[in-house]
């Protein structure tokens, strides 16, 4: 589904990915750590088409297309979905209205008819039953005046209305109180299907407990490091990312 | 040698029927604003009120005035008007679909094409009885009225830059007099609409209107701008607005011209003691509109509210100057004005606040937030605060920038195409001015018609 091979970008002139690889298959659910700096972020950002970041090798294939010639509005309608680490706020705009411009969008771009009003509404209700969101979030601006923990549910409900192929959730669980943590995992889990992968990106193991990864991957300066099972997670949470440092094999004169 | 402008004016000044020019004792009052206009000329570079607005080129154009309304032409209007037909909404030009609307819901209004009052698309019942509502003409037609009740007609206007109001105080034959009287509350809005339509040239019309509201009366004014058809006249229109103690207006202003139209409108208000006057402005249209609202809060506790949205796109020249005047305690402004230069389009505002000595208490509150969409559009701003009094709460901020990068790709990340990002962020900019109108469903008509605007704008 996603194949991203030796992928280099730079930010402001300095390299953040240095070769990176990653191939994620329907179904799957992958993890990414790593320390602060490591490219984490960039990560998701170059996948969803955020400008300000320079790809300067590498390719991106996203199911038959090649992501990294598309705008971020295809991405999203191609089904890529990037839950924010820091939501923006835009007041001004309502929330339901954006959503159904949003969905419309996307359904319009791959040939699906259009929902009217009562047919998005009917849907809506459909995702706030199931993710146990009250509908007082749909009535304000986007995540305008939001709490941390409005903004990341806001983020899983969006997900789980636009039903993407493929979710990068970009650190969604920093700054979270355990319960809008299980809140996130339980939308996450509940929308695992054979058809659609996860790629959860986080500094801490805790949202691993919730959501089970069948892949753990560890970026450290600009590249996949190390991979494993679920209890690469939670060896990095015994013995911190230094232990990798330890670990690793010098190679910086290979690049 | 004076400009084709005023030429042009003046002759057709002598063409006015003589009654009308003699009504009410004006004559001499008329035939001295318009020498007085002629002898200073219109504002040039120097004068420092119209220092970011040329008046180059429409002091080389003419026009004539219009002093009898054309039968046919409202005839017309007013079978569009009640033609029931379905038409698509979005197709409706705005000055249809508002008269529609008015008219289905039996709003009180006076209706002027090209500066003439035109009863076939008015409605003068609805008020309480004792509210004076009525067209100007009518009343200077009247040779039984008293004259008191036609005193503001007589104002001189001393500055050399004061053209236009002394145009007006010349040539105004028409207009709207609108007094409630104490205590009165009006539960039904009052509409105001000035139609412009072609008419055999270019036309120079004015409108001189009067809205009196009584002490502790109330009152909900839609003042409303628009063409009927194509056509590149001149409206100058000039406002006077006088609250007593403890009255409210609340008073909303749309301006949607031909692009071709040029309008001057000017707005004077004064505010008794504890009076409350909130405005919305909306500027969508015209090549050139210069809005001058001036408002005295002259008794403590007098509070203006003034929001507003100025849409310079195209080649629309837009200037709107404000002059708050502070001249008592306790008095409160809050002024949240929006700009966007789009095309080669360009906004002017100017910001005057002044606190005068012995205004102590007193809050003003100034944004100007500005929008520029393209690099051939051009913004001014300027905010002028001035205080001479004490313990004075007061802040202004003014800004031009872009639509923030973070909010338009969040909005592509879900799949808006960056078009339609870009408008709905462009629209919510806007949307901030109309939060303070408090009935529901004017907000969304307004909020429509704004987004009908601001869906034409590109880059």
């Amino acid at each position: 589904m996603l194949k991203i091979e030796n992928l280099h970008v730079r930010v402001a002139g300095k390299e953040i990915l240095k070769g990176l690889s990653l191939d994620v298959k329907p179904g799957e659910v992958h993890a990414i750590m790593g320390p602060n700096g490591a490219g984490k972020s960039t990560l998701g950002n170059v996948l969803a088409g955020r400008e300000g970041y320079e790809i300067t090798a590498g390719t991106v294939d996203f199911g038959d297309k090649d992501l990294l010639q598309l705008e971020p509005e295809e991405r999203a309608a191609e089904g890529l979905f990037l839950a924010f680490q820091y939501p923006v706020e835009i007041p001004g705009v309502n929330n339901t209205y954006f959503l159904k411009a949003a969905l419309n969008a996307q359904r319009k771009y791959r040939g699906q008819a259009e929902l009217d009003s009562m047919q998005f509404l009917k849907l809506v209700r459909e995702k706030l039953r199931v993710l146990h969101i009250s509908d007082e979030l749909l009535h304000r601006a986007v995540n305008s005046g939001f709490s941390g923990g409005e903004k990341k549910r806001n983020e899983i409900f969006q997900m789980a209305l636009l039903e993407p192929r493929l979710a990068i959730l970009d650190e969604t669980d920093s700054g979270l109180d355990i319960d809008a943590l299980k809140m996130v995992a339980e939308g996450v889990n509940h929308m695992r299907s054979p058809d659609r992968a996860f790629i959860v990106i986080t500094h801490y193991q805790r949202l691993l407990d919730y959501i089970v990864p069948d892949f753990v991957h560890v970026l450290a300066e600009g590249r996949i490091v190390e991979s494993g099972d679920k209890s690469l997670a939670h060896k990095l949470e015994e013995h911190g990312y230094a232990w990798l440092d330890e670990r690793r094999v010098p190679e910086r004169s290979a690049v | 040698m004076s400009a084709p402008l005023l030429q042009s004016l003046e002759q057709g000044f002598a063409g006015l029927p003589p009654a009308a020019v003699q009504a009410a004792q004006l004559g001499e009052v008329r035939r001295a604003s318009l020498a007085a206009a002629l002898g200073d000329g219109l504002p040039g570079a120097r004068a420092e009120r119209w220092r970011h607005t040329s008046l180059r080129a429409l002091e080389r154009r003419t026009f004539s005035p219009l002093a009898a309304a054309d039968e046919s032409l409202v005839a017309g209007l007013a079978r569009q008007i009640a033609d029931t037909a379905p038409a698509g909404a979005d197709e409706m030009p705005a000055w249809l679909q508002t008269l529609r609307q008015l008219s289905a819901q039996r709003v009180p209004r006076l209706v002027f094409v090209n500066g003439t009052f035109a009863p076939a698309l008015s409605q003068l019942h609805g008020l309480p009885a004792e509210v004076r509502f009525e067209p100007l003409s009518q009343a200077l037609a009247d040779p039984a009225r008293d004259p008191r009740e036609l005193e503001f007609l007589a104002r001189r206007f001393n500055a050399a830059d004061e053209t236009f109001a002394r145009l007006n105080a010349a040539f105004a034959l028409d207009g709207l007099l609108l007094r409630v009287p104490a205590g009165v509350q009006c539960a039904q809005p009052v509409a105001l609409v000035m139609l412009g339509a072609a008419a055999e040239g270019d036309r120079a019309l004015h409108l001189r209107h009067l809205v009196e509201v009584g002490e502790g009366a109330s009152l909900d004014l839609r003042e409303y701008q628009f063409a009927a058809t194509a056509q590149a006249n001149l409206c100058n229109s000039l406002v006077h607005v006088h609250l007593r103690r403890g009255a409210r207006l609340e008073h909303l202003r749309v301006q949607a011209e031909d692009a071709d139209a040029v309008l001057l409108a000017r707005t004077d208000a004064v505010l008794a003691g504890e009076a409350d006057y909130g405005r919305t402005d909306l500027e969508l249209g015209a090549v050139l509109s210069r809005h001058e609202l001036n408002v005295s809060l002259q008794g403590s506790g007098a509070r203006l509210r003034s929001n507003g949205v100025l849409l310079a796109d195209g080649r629309r020249h837009l200037d709107t100057r404000l002059g708050v005047d502070h001249a008592a305690r306790d008095t409160a402004c809050e002024l949240t004005w929006r700009g966007l230069g789009a095309g080669r389009g360009r906004a002017v505002f100017h910001g005057g606040i002044l606190i005068r000595a012995g205004a102590d208490g007193t809050s003003a509150q100034l944004s100007n937030k500005n929008l520029l969409l393209s690099p051939h559009a051009e913004i001014d701003t300027q905010p002028v605060l001035e205080i001479h009094a004490d313990e004075v709460k007061a802040s202004h901020g003014a800004t031009v920038g872009q639509l923030d990068p973070a909010a338009l790709f969040y909005l592509r990340s879900r799949g808006v195409p960056e078009a339609q990002a870009r408008r709905q962020l462009t629209e919510a900019f806007c949307r901030i001015v109309l939060d303070d109108l408090a009935d529901t469903a004017l907000r969304e008509q307004i909020d429509a018609l704004l987004a009908q605007r601001l869906a034409g704008v590109g880059a």
